[in-house]
């Protein structure tokens, strides 16, 4: 009865197969072995350098610069837009059209983003510096973007205010399937409001608070497009917005250096990875059965 | 009580006020604009928006974007189902390390493939064509939708597939007509999650489609703000913000509990 099942397969399999080993998997494994080599995409065969590569990272101020950016966004943004979330979960229980509102940056191209807020920064006629001024807060007034000691923290909000939506929708689907007894018999315990929440909403909702720091983390390591569409330079003054990404598409794509680049991707990935696994460890906690 | 719904409230204005003041914008002229942030138009500039349809290109650029976006979907749900399902419902040897090959994907950065990737497309002849854009997106978004669909095709009864092939239904008889209807829920869902990431790509089409009579929406728009020509023609540029992000708006307005709960589930599997 079940004759032809090979050549179902075969023939099922193959286009798919043939695209991802294609497009995917052969210049993943590619940028592993250009990493190693001085390839600047005009001589004909790449030269193996062995580890130079990985050594000059070490000493390239800009990929220093790109990595230290990408650390402190990875400190702030995940934190702030967890606690944030969570908050604004809790208090939406109840009242859904916020969250409607909530959502909708998150359908928003991270190009159209910072689009918006390019302009929202812009010092004369930005959005911000209006507000201020009609606040009464002319002395406030700054060129966002054009400060140093400004312009990562602009380039950070953007992101927390673009992905806090997508959480609070995440964390609030999670806290409707928590059954109202336990709130309940916590709150004739004497429970107050707050370790309710502390105590047994977030232990029931954890799971999706990893997921959460996890998929933040990692977003915490690009940053690429609101840097290059929104700062000066693109990078920053100063390079004070420079993220490993940009670093990575400039080393290739303007100076040609496809093997150092390369080197960067590889960097990049065992960060990624490395980060996800640490987050992971971290926030792994005694899973909490409901009966 | 009322801290709250201040708190709540304050979150709604900073997300819609960036979006309502672009808007408001789109319709000033350049000298209102920088007269004043907050003013709104003596009267609505209509031609902001039609400078920006046809002068700016976004027009083209949206044009472009769903033939690239709507012929990468079409091949990543067809082909992402048929994987999954023949990974899912079929015993075969290498089943399984075909499986964790393709899923494999998920766990690389897209920066570390950029440059080998660059050259495969050049070496192949596809820098800045939609068919070049369109076998790269769906390549990319293959392993998620795989991994989506193959918890979703392992769960259905085995029971009507027999019955089908008992009545002598072909293999992909079985498949397509009664297997694939029984996964709807999951092909909205993860139909739903592939359509905005590829709408909104911006890295790949930065990198791989250099040609700008084939930018897309995310790429055209970013182009234009970032090039100095276009800094003169700032009401033209917020009208086309506004048009760019008009079609999600729509699409969010009419379908907006489906996108949210098949983002969401989307991140959860």
């Amino acid at each position: 009865m079940r004759h032809g099942k090979y050549r179902f397969l075969a023939g099922s399999l193959i286009v798919p197969l043939t695209l991802y080993g294609v497009f995917v998997l052969s210049p993943y494994l590619q940028a592993f072995q250009l990493a190693f080599t001085n390839w600047n995409g005009v001589d004909s065969a790449p030269v193996f350098t062995g580890f130079d590569n990985f050594s000059k990272l070490w000493d390239d101020p800009l990929f220093l610069a790109g990595l230290r950016n990408n650390g402190l966004m990875l400190l702030v943004v995940p934190l702030a837009v967890i606690v944030l979330a969570l908050a604004l979960a809790a208090g939406t229980r109840g009242t859904k059209v916020y969250r409607v509102v909530y959502f909708f940056p998150q359908l928003l191209s991270v190009a159209i983003i910072a689009v918006l807020w390019q302009f929202v920064y812009t010092p004369n006629s930005g959005l911000l510096n209006g507000a201020l001024s009609a606040l009464g807060l002319d002395s406030w007034r700054q060129s966002w973007l054009a400060e140093p000691n400004l312009a990562l923290w602009c380039v950070m909000a953007v992101m927390i205010w673009s992905s806090v939506g997508f959480y609070v929708v995440l964390f609030s689907a999670a806290m409707e399937s928590v059954p109202g007894d336990i709130m309940e018999a916590a709150a004739i315990d004497g429970a107050g409001p707050v370790t309710v929440f502390r105590r047994i909403t977030i232990p029931l909702i954890w799971e999706s608070v990893q997921v959460g720091w996890i998929y933040l983390g990692i977003a915490a390591l690009d940053g690429f497009a609101l840097v290059q569409i929104m700062t000066v330079g693109p990078g920053g003054p100063d390079n004070s917005t420079e993220v490993m990404g940009l670093g990575l598409y400039r080393t290739a794509f303007t100076f040609g250096k496809f093997g150092y680049a390369s080197a960067m991707g590889v960097a990049i990935f065992f960060l990624t990875l490395s980060i996800a696994v640490l987050l992971l460890r971290v926030t792994k906690r005694e899973r909490v059965e409901m009966a | 009580m009322r801290i709250k719904h201040a708190f709540l409230t304050l979150w709604a204005v900073l997300v819609t006020l960036p979006l309502l003041w672009a808007l408001m914008s789109s319709f000033k002229t350049d000298a209102e604009i920088f007269d004043s942030p907050w003013t709104p138009p003596a009267s609505p500039q209509f031609d902001n928006w039609s400078r920006a349809w046809e002068q700016a290109s976004i027009g083209q650029y949206l044009f472009n974007t769903v033939i690239v976006v709507g012929g990468s979907l079409a091949l990543t749900m067809l082909l992402g189902a048929l994987t999954a399902y023949c990974l899912a419902r079929y015993e075969f040897p290498g089943n399984r390390f075909l499986y964790y090959t393709l899923i494999a994907g998920m766990l690389f950065p897209v920066f570390l493939a950029l440059v080998p990737l660059f050259f495969v497309v050049d070496n192949l002849g596809m820098l800045g064509t939609y068919h070049g854009l369109i076998l790269v997106y769906a390549a990319y978004a293959l392993p998620f939708t795989v991994f989506f669909l193959h918890g979703f095709f392992r769960s259905l009864p085995g029971a009507v597939a027999e019955a089908a092939f008992i009545d002598g239904a072909s293999h992909a008889g079985v498949f397509f007509r009664v297997m694939l209807p029984m996964a709807r829920p999951g092909m909205v869902s993860v139909g739903i999650f592939n359509f905005l990431g590829l709408w909104n790509q911006y890295l790949l089409p930065r990198v791989l489609n250099p040609d700008p009579d084939h930018y897309v929406i995310s790429q055209g728009l970013a182009a234009l703000a970032v090039s100095q020509g276009a800094r003169s023609d700032w009401s033209g540029l917020f009208a086309g913000l506004v048009i760019a992000i008009l079609p999600v708006l729509l699409a969010y307005v009419f379908f907006q509990r489906q996108i949210r709960a098949g983002l969401t589930s989307g991140a959860l599997k």
